[in-house]
């Protein structure tokens, strides 16, 4: 007897522990583990419409390296990522280091500049792309501003100018995002022992020293974590340069990148080409693999330099 | 020395606390700026835009506010945002919260295997797989719907939440659930009554983490959604964008007022929100 109800508490445990687990094991598998897996098997296939054709082995991947004129367009897609990418790290975290150290310092109201620094990561990007769309406007907010200070001759249609247009998507990015490597370095700066900081003052260390020596060092972790959500961002970049420019990257491609370009392929344009889900699915592998490999790699490099506190 | 965490980073000069102070105000002003911009031409007309963007409007002329609610589905588009991100964040909450306390709370074989195919999902750029998941849709009738929407932002918050709960639940004492069922109670009951009301605050946190991203999300929507009434507010504020796109005044209405909702829950809860949507960054 007394085994038995044993075997049957037993059961009912494991049940119980079953029902726990298995909802959010459904819903995983449906909405990501199978399209992951489909998404590989989709690239080998010819697609006509959303019926799916022949088997092509590798054919898609072929296509869209090398043959025109998919080659050209994938690669100047991926030189604008690769751009958006160094740009960001460079301009937007290398500030948010400096906002970060300044906030660090607790000023009088930095608890407000905390505050004001993380309004825009919480608007839709939708929201900030089209209110940058209209600053930007030949006779938007940008150009007031540089004509009221005597700059007219900078006052040119941003977005419209091929030189200029992938900068002020940049730009617009940077004003959305970068309370968020800030407050990321923020949070890295706040767990350093407050006595290596205390000591390195008492031996008179400046600014530039401690910032050098002590702070920059220590912060290694958050670099680590700002680098790769910034890589991984960037080549997923799709929504700002979808509202301000459009689903070409107009002008003229100039700021196309691998996000809208996927999409186009996939999906078709309104204008011209119908959507192709096999060339598609072979760009999204693509993309994955590169974005997967190299954010791997990078960790693995970055978490060499974090040093134990 | 207990209140040595407020003090400021050692003895920092005079001038040095200058610029900083000097360089934040600077970031304070070009962070707010635009927005004070958005919101001072939503009531200012076209021409007045046109002409100069700076000064201050009339505050009681809502005619472009006006225009929007009355020409627009912004309402419906508001009312269907609350839907989905309520939906999935009941969702992921639910089965987040389950899973992670039978990960946190019970020893079992394939525990420790479970907890790492619910963090593969954190790793995966679900974007690119938007292809597969249209067909998939579509073959179960998911396809412009809004249950579509919430289940797959339910299954994009639940990496996260799983990761959060069970961390959180893990350091809750064990002596809490061995004394309830020394005297008799269920397993279900002590999850119900005795551990959950104490995971309220990293409830909290894995909450804000996911629904801000959900609220704010445009991609899937632009892919799934097709009937107007059944768009979001960032995919329906590219429906009216295009068609208002002269009137000025009337767009800039309509930006301000989508940005409303969540810079109101930003103000009430800003702690929170940072807190939230950096810790996924930080551990």
């Amino acid at each position: 007897m007394a085994t038995s109800s044993m075997r049957r508490a037993r059961m009912m445990r494991r049940l119980w522990i079953a029902a726990l687990v298995a909802p959010g094991l459904l819903v995983m598998t449906f909405f990501v583990f199978v399209p992951i897996a489909s998404a590989l098997a989709y690239s080998v296939f010819e697609w006509e419409g959303l019926q799916r054709g022949a088997f092509v082995g590798l054919a898609n991947f072929a296509t869209v390296l090398f043959s025109e004129p998919y080659g050209s367009w994938t690669w100047n897609a991926f030189r604008h990522n690769v751009i958006v990418f160094v740009t960001i790290m460079v301009v937007q975290n290398g500030t948010a280091f400096l906002l970060a150290y300044a906030l660090f310092c607790q000023p009088w109201g930095h608890r407000f500049h905390q505050v004001t620094v993380f309004v825009p990561v919480i608007l839709s990007t939708v929201i900030v792309g089209f209110l940058w769309k209209l600053f930007y406007n030949p006779f938007g907010l940008v150009n007031q501003l540089l004509r009221a200070i005597g700059l007219d001759s900078l006052a040119i249609p941003w977005l419209g100018e091929p030189t200029t247009a992938l900068g002020a998507l940049i730009f617009a990015n940077t004003w959305h995002f970068i309370g968020f490597p800030t407050l990321i370095y923020l949070a890295g700066m706040q767990r350093i022992p407050r006595d290596l900081i205390d000591a390195a003052r008492m031996d008179g260390a400046g600014n530039w020293s401690l910032i050098r020596r002590i702070i920059w060092p220590l912060v290694a972790p958050a670099t680590t974590v700002v680098f790769v959500l910034t890589f991984i961002g960037s080549f997923n970049w799709f929504e700002m340069p979808f509202i301000m420019a459009g689903l070409d990257g107009s002008p003229f491609g100039a700021t196309d990148v691998l996000g809208l370009y996927f999409y186009r392929t996939a999906f078709g344009n309104q204008s011209s080409s119908l959507g192709d889900f096999g060339l598609g699915s072979a760009l999204a592998v693509l993309i994955f693999g590169f974005v997967l490999v190299m954010a791997t790699a990078w960790t693995l490099y970055l978490r060499r330099r974090e040093i134990e506190f | 020395m207990t209140a040595h965490r407020e003090q400021p980073a050692g003895r920092l000069g005079g001038s040095t606390l200058f610029w900083l102070q000097a360089l934040l105000i600077f970031n304070t002003v070009l962070m707010l700026y635009p927005i004070m911009v958005m919101v001072f031409s939503a009531f200012r007309s076209t021409r007045q835009i046109y002409s100069s963007s700076f000064g201050l409007p009339d505050f009681t002329n809502f005619a472009n506010f006006q225009r929007i609610l009355a020409d627009t589905e912004f309402l419906q588009y508001l009312a269907n945002s609350v839907i989905v991100t309520g939906g999935a964040v009941i969702g992921f909450l639910t089965f987040g919260t389950m899973a992670a306390y039978a990960l946190a709370r019970y020893q079992f074989r394939a525990g420790p295997l479970i907890l790492l195919v619910f963090l593969a999902g954190l790793m995966v750029p679900l974007k690119l797989a938007v292809i597969p998941l249209f067909v998939q849709l579509k073959a179960f009738g998911l396809i412009d719907t809004r249950l579509g929407l919430i289940g797959l932002y339910t299954a994009m918050g639940l990496p996260s939440t799983v990761f959060i709960m069970t961390g959180f639940l893990r350091t809750l004492p064990r002596d809490l659930e061995d004394s309830a069922r020394i005297d008799g109670a269920s397993e279900p009951r002590i999850m119900w009554s005795i551990m959950l009301p104490l995971t309220r605050p990293a409830l909290v946190i894995a909450a804000i983490y996911n629904a801000v991203p959900t609220w704010n999300d445009f991609f899937f929507p632009l892919v799934f959604i097709h009937t107007d009434d059944r768009k979001t507010l960032p995919q329906g504020l590219t429906t009216f964008m295009g068609e208002f796109s002269t009137d000025w005044g009337a767009l800039f209405a309509g930006l301000t007022l989508s940005a409303l909702p969540i810079t109101l829950v930003y103000i009430l809860l800003s702690r929170q929100f940072i807190s939230g949507m950096t810790s996924g960054a930080l551990k």
